[in-house]
């Protein structure tokens, strides 16, 4: 497909790469938005990274919209080749199960394709597993990449790294619900997401996990600068837990003692297409010696 | 310092808003009718940018502890200082110990109450618009409520210069029941028959009370799809895209039942349609449009959207003009 520029009114410039989701795309996407920032263009408020597109945000009183769009056509051939990302590998404890997400899905349930099962249970259905601990081990055991934040902050759509075939799908809730616990892990289309806050939402409910994605408090010394968790091209690795592990660390969490568990890596395309299991292993190596 | 006595319906203290942060999730927020709140501004020797209160539908009782400028603009609403009714867009004194009292809004829906100096309660982000979404910024990310405490910033000498001055009438935004949105189609049209673009720009669309800070849903034909296989990671319903970043402004058409135009606290990105982004001087309108109110779009190109940035600037740079002279007729008086 093409690549198309579009105006998105008179302060923001949408460009889009596929309609279809993919790795390749977005780590191309990710690589020009990197660019796009290192060069500071004058009346470039910002760029946003999405999953196959990016939305700038700009001022056409310090640059002339079609100019941009020109400039920013040449950076998309300039980004054929990425050599490699920076891209974090962050541990994610997650209470599968849980009784929170049982409970909301238990109250939406009239909004819902199977209200006779947890939502947990329809997916692993659907998606043709037999057996709880195997599906969680597959939903669990490779990493996801984040392709996209936005929605409210910290919301960061995670993508498993995984072949399309393996990939585990689900439907959004028939009609959203009104409701959503904070923290409550989730996964909708191809996309795993954490809702950083209590609201509304159609994702189907998987677990919840202990640490914050988000905190306006200032509570996290990890969080205090940009106040969410999520950096685009980090890679996400959910850690099933038991409640007792989900217990201390919401403790920690409380007291404010709680430090994420993240390892900054050099990330290679080239490398990670070439044996995507093999790669991701080897980085799962190097993260653990660190 | 003001103190708030009753918090009203929704109070907020927003300002310009908060930009660069986007990628994050984090929208704007600031005032929703920007010009309103610029020329309340201008009218008490502000920077136009100083944080001020937003008032939404049924106004707030506020007490001043010091003497100070304050005036009301944007949605018609009765406003009275102790037992005094007084007008809208004209900057005046109040004392310490004044209560300032808000109605019910008449017309329009939202009002701002600028002060002399600005509400100077601690920037997060650089900004101190409340986005009540997220709990972020403002009073503890909330709206106000009794006993709210806020500092002020000193006043600039320009403030008494325009104490009493009627503006220009002409310079005050109309509050109509029928508002004109230019917009520049396109984003995820492509996934619309080109007949209902085509009655997406020729219909009146009915504003829903799910209108807030974050969108108005407004109400109108149904919208007709373009067939497709889903594209994979889209999602099954004709209206579902791969995620994409939502710009303030755009409309986007869950399902094809209704329209969604996201506002200054708007959700940054989602899977459903974009059809096209009100360019950002027209949002002050629909800030104003009451449930029940019609909107219609006309659609524009980008060379008219930036006339239509330019003449809108033009006019609060009249305002503020006007007021300068106000000032120098002033001085020469003396």
């Amino acid at each position: 497909m093409e690549t198309r520029y579009d105006f998105g009114g008179d302060e923001y410039i949408f460009v889009d790469f596929d309609i279809e989701m993919s790795l390749e795309v977005n780590f191309r996407i990710l690589s020009i938005c990197q660019e796009i920032e290192r060069q500071r263009i004058e009346g470039v408020i910002e760029v946003c990274p999405a999953n196959t597109s990016y939305l700038v945000h700009y001022k056409p009183e310090q640059i002339e919209p079609q100019r941009l769009v020109r400039h920013l056509r040449e950076l998309e051939h300039k980004a054929e080749h990425i050599q490699s990302l920076s891209s974090r590998l962050v541990d994610i404890p997650v209470l599968y199960d849980d009784p929170w997400s049982k409970e909301c899905a238990k109250r939406f349930g009239d909004r819902h394709q199977d209200p006779s099962v947890t939502n947990l249970e329809f997916l692993m259905r659907i998606n043709g597993y037999s057996n709880k601990e195997e599906f969680i081990a597959a939903h669990s055991g490779t990493p996801y990449w984040i392709s996209m934040i936005g929605f409210v902050p910290g919301t960061a759509w995670g993508f498993q790294m995984v072949s399309r075939e393996r990939s585990i799908q689900a439907p959004k809730y028939v009609r959203p619900r009104t409701d959503t616990p904070e923290r409550t892990v989730s996964h909708g289309g191809v996309f795993m997401a954490i809702y950083p806050v209590r609201g509304p939402g159609g994702y189907q409910l998987m677990g919840m996990t202990p640490v914050p994605i988000y905190d306006p408090t200032g509570g996290l010394v990890d969080l205090r600068e940009r106040y969410i968790l999520a950096l685009a091209g980090d890679r996400w690795k959910l850690r099933p837990i038991d409640m007792d592990e989900f217990e201390s660390i919401r403790a920690e969490v409380e007291a404010g003692t709680y430090r994420y568990k993240t390892v900054d890596q050099e990330f290679k395309p080239a490398d990670y297409f070439r044996d995507p299991e093999r790669y991701l292993e080897r980085l799962q190596v190097e993260a653990e010696r660190c | 310092m003001l103190k708030i006595i009753d918090g009203g319906l929704q109070t907020t203290v927003q300002d310009a808003g908060r930009f660069g942060w986007y990628h994050i999730g984090m929208p704007p927020a600031g005032a929703m009718d920007q010009f309103s709140f610029r020329a309340g501004n201008l009218l008490v020797g502000n920077p136009e940018d100083a944080a001020a209160l937003e008032i939404t539908f049924a106004g707030p009782v506020i007490q001043t502890t010091e003497d100070a400028v304050i005036v009301v603009t944007g949605a018609e609403l009765p406003v009275r200082v102790n037992d005094t009714p007084v007008p809208q867009w004209v900057a005046r004194h109040v004392h310490k110990g004044d209560r300032i009292f808000c109605g019910q809004v008449n017309r329009g829906v939202r009002a701002y109450i600028c002060i002399a100096g600005g509400i100077q309660i601690p920037p997060l982000l650089g900004s101190r618009s409340t986005y009540l979404l997220a709990r972020f910024g403002g009073v503890e990310g909330r709206k106000l409520q009794a006993d709210d405490l806020l500092p002020v910033g000193p006043q600039r000498p320009e403030a008494e210069a325009s104490v009493g001055r009627k503006l220009d009438p002409r310079l005050i935004p109309k509050l109509e029941r029928e508002a004109e949105l230019r917009i520049i189609m396109g984003l995820c049209s492509y996934r619309l028959k080109e007949e209902s673009v085509a009655e997406f720009l020729a219909s009146k669309w009915q504003v829903s009370t799910e209108a807030d800070r974050v969108g108005y849903r407004l109400r109108g034909p149904i919208f007709k799809f373009k067939d497709r296989e889903p594209p994979f990671g889209a999602g099954s319903d004709p209206s579902n895209v791969v995620d994409i970043g939502y710009p303030v402004g755009s409309i986007q058409v869950p399902g094809g039942q209704e329209a969604i135009l996201l506002m200054r606290d708007a959700v940054t990105g989602g899977g459903y349609a974009t059809i096209g982004t009100v360019i950002q001087c027209d949002l002050d309108l629909v800030a104003q449009a009451e449930p029940g109110s019609k909107v219609r779009f006309r659609a524009i190109d980008i060379d008219e959207a930036l006339r239509a940035r330019n003449e809108y600037q033009t006019r609060l740079a009249r305002i503020a003009e006007s007021l300068s002279l106000f000032d120098q007729a002033g001085l020469l008086g003396q």
